[in-house]
């Protein structure tokens, strides 16, 4: 176990280097610069930018100073645009906005979704599992920026109770919306997740043998359907957190939170390339030990997967 | 040692039907038997015959929706489980009549240790605490012959080969002294040495616990040594039941002879085996007259026609056949020729 988890990280290390070559090359591929305004410079000023900024030297050269300190010391630079900062700081500061809404967002995916998927999947073809898949089934199909505003309608602007946007701390009523707004494509999704698990599992062999040992159907699902019911549910997690605590750009933007994904927006509109390399960095990162966590999960939930 | 006090399980026209898209699958519909105190009855048919659904249905597992007994009794220990509450079906399930099924891969959970699915059991019939259930667990793994029983029990179920795993699924059956053992072709997943081993242990432990034991196979093969009676069953139906020996040796009904033709012969040179030729009929859209009549070696008009008769061709020998009694005379005649 501790060797396959220290090989995986070891995987880690390349894989990532391949991910900001890659983000690299497609700033180069891009038309445009960072320094490319609406408003024209001198061209004087450019040759000067240009010059500090080593980008009339070949692109290996230019690769290389990108990479050297990243390499050297994990250092990813200044940002281009918020003169004078370290990514790493704008990172740090902006992580915890999104981490804290994409947790809150998931926590209550995971809690209502797996509720109301058991209760779909133990009461199939009821009326109670038509109305939970229709509501996951519109979950899914109203995307955020339309769910977003919806909510901002109803709750602050009709009914004044909740901000309609802004960053008001970590434990503030202006949570409450961007959250709801993050969680309904999640919970939908953990909703049929869930259910499709649950009935697989329900008709399978040994749920029957605990049947006719006389479990209460109560025992039969909590001890034995759960576990595998909630498999799939844990593959996804993965990914979905790895995705929710890096930012989620959409509602970040429509609620105006100071969050990893909206400086990532900013970036990309500002080519502020190294700001743009050190958040499609850490988010790989994220990403490659979110599902590292989902397979040493495996290994502790199902005694069948040793690796 | 069967002391025979007395009818512990009687089956009523029991019908079992489950509505498909299909239409109405009549999987089980007017089937009758009964159980002797200390007995072994065998259950044999062709796969897709409702020897599964009859016995899920004693202990009222027919997955609902779409199955449901539509009618008929059940009537074990003198009262009939088809009027109990859910509630106390479930203190008859694996207290008083437990069951084994065809493959142990799957039927043990494969998250949970060996440990603690058997101490399930006696901690929720028996009321046994953790250690009373811990010990117990390893007693009734040593009985059906693990070996190493004590550091086994702490074992997840796939560290078990099939063999193995079965006894673990036998073990777990007894582990409340059940009156009624119900074992669905417990060893049709298995090797053919595991197979006998784990007929002869269950044939063992019956002996020893007084258990009365339902084996359900499609194999007429394994019934011969094991059993007391046998109940042949066919598109829903009982089609022949008698005592084992008079079974195999004076068959009262076409398909029995079909299904004892195609028992594999061990002294036999190794040749091709004789199977009944063409399917078992679609239970959901029966023709009138005899369900097996397309595939019978002796059809005669009327079998296209007419329902057949169960009739009785002596005190404890019925068939569901219109030539029964001829069928029965020819056997005679053979076996009195062969002899
Ligand atoms: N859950 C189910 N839904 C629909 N039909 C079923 C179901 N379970 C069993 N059946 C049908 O009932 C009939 C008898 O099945 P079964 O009792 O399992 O046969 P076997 O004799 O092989 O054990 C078959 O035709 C089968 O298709
Ligand atoms: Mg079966």
């Amino acid at each position: 176990m501790l060797r396959f988890i220290i090989r995986r990280l070891l995987i880690t290390i390349p894989t990532i280097f391949v991910v900001i070559t890659l983000t690299w090359g497609l700033i180069r591929l891009a038309p445009g610069n960072f320094y490319t305004a609406e408003r024209s410079i001198p061209k004087a000023i450019r040759e000067n930018i240009k010059e500090k900024y080593g980008l009339n030297k070949p692109w290996y050269v230019q690769y290389g100073k990108a990479m050297w300190p990243i390499v050297r010391h994990l250092d990813f630079g200044n940002s281009l645009k918020y003169q004078g900062q370290p990514v790493s700081n704008i990172i740090a500061r902006s992580l915890p906005v999104s981490a804290t809404i994409g947790l809150l967002a998931y926590l209550l995916a995971l809690i209502l979704g797996i509720t109301f998927g058991s209760i779909a999947a133990l009461k199939q073809n009821s009326a109670w599992d038509y109305a939970s898949m229709a509501v996951a089934m519109l979950g899914i199909s109203i995307p955020n920026f339309v769910v977003g505003p919806l909510l901002v309608m109803v709750f602050s602007l009709s009914l004044y109770w909740l901000p309609p946007a802004r960053w008001g701390g970590f434990w503030s009523k202006s949570l409450i919306l961007p959250v709801l707004t993050l969680s309904g494509l999640y919970m939908a999704y953990i909703a049929r997740l869930t259910r499709a698990g649950m009935l697989e599992v329900l008709r399978s062999d040994y749920i029957r043998t605990a049947r006719s040992k006389g479990l209460r159907e109560r025992d039969v699902v909590i001890r034995h359907a759960l576990r595998a019911g909630l498999m799939p549910v844990v593959s996804f997690t993965g990914p979905a957190l790895a995705f929710l605590l890096t930012g989620t750009v959409v509602v970040e933007r429509i609620f105006a939170l100071p969050g990893l994904g909206n400086y990532f927006i900013q970036a990309s509109l500002n080519r502020d390339e190294p700001l743009i390399i050190g958040i499609v960095a850490f988010i790989a990162i994220t990403l490659l030990l979110m599902n590292l966590l989902v397979d040493i999960a495996y290994a502790y939930l199902d005694p069948r997967i040793r690796y | 040692m069967s002391n025979n006090n007395g009818t512990l399980l009687e089956v009523k026209n029991l019908r079992t039907y489950f509505e498909t898209e299909d239409g109405t699958v009549k999987a089980v519909d007017g089937v009758s038997f009964a159980l002797q105190r200390g007995e072994t009855l065998g259950i044999v048919g062709e796969s897709g015959s409702g020897k599964s659904v009859t016995n899920l249905s004693i202990i009222r597992l027919v997955p609902n929706p779409p199955g449901r007994i539509a009618g008929g009794e059940i009537v074990f220990a003198g009262q009939d489980l088809l009027q109990l509450t859910e509630e106390e079906v479930r203190q008859i399930r694996g207290r008083r009549i437990s069951m084994i099924f065809q493959d142990p891969m799957t039927s043990l959970n494969p998250f949970m240790k060996i440990s603690r699915q058997l101490m399930e059991m006696t901690r929720l019939h028996l009321g046994h605490n953790k250690a009373q259930a811990y010990e117990h667990a390893v007693k009734m793994l040593e009985m059906v012959g693990i070996p190493d029983a004590r550091a086994r029990v702490e074992d997840y179920p796939h560290e078990f080969s099939g063999g193995m795993r079965q006894r673990v699924m036998i073990a777990m059956a007894l582990s409340c002294e059940p009156e009624l053992l119900i074992a669905d072709e417990p060893t049709t997943a298995l090797d053919v040495t595991i197979q006998a081993q784990i007929l002869e242990l269950i044939k063992k432990l019956k002996q020893r616990t007084g258990t009365s034991v339902i084996l359900i196979t499609h194999d007429l093969g394994v019934v011969a040594g094991m059993t007391d009676h046998v109940v042949v069953m066919y598109a829903g139906k009982v089609f022949e039941r008698a005592p084992t020996r008079e079974l195999f040796a004076l068959p009262g009904n076409p398909y029995t002879r079909g299904l004892l033709r195609s028992v594999p012969d061990p002294t036999a040179e190794q040749g091709k085996l004789y199977q009944i030729p063409g399917l078992p009929p679609d239970v959901a859209h029966l023709k009138p007259g005899c369900p097996f009549a397309p595939r019978c070696d002796r059809v005669a008009e009327i079998c296209r026609q007419e329902f057949p008769p169960f009739v009785q061709l002596n005190a404890e020998h019925y068939s569901l056949c219109h030539f029964a009694a001829e069928v029965y005379r020819e056997s005679q005649k053979e076996s009195s020729t062969s002899l």
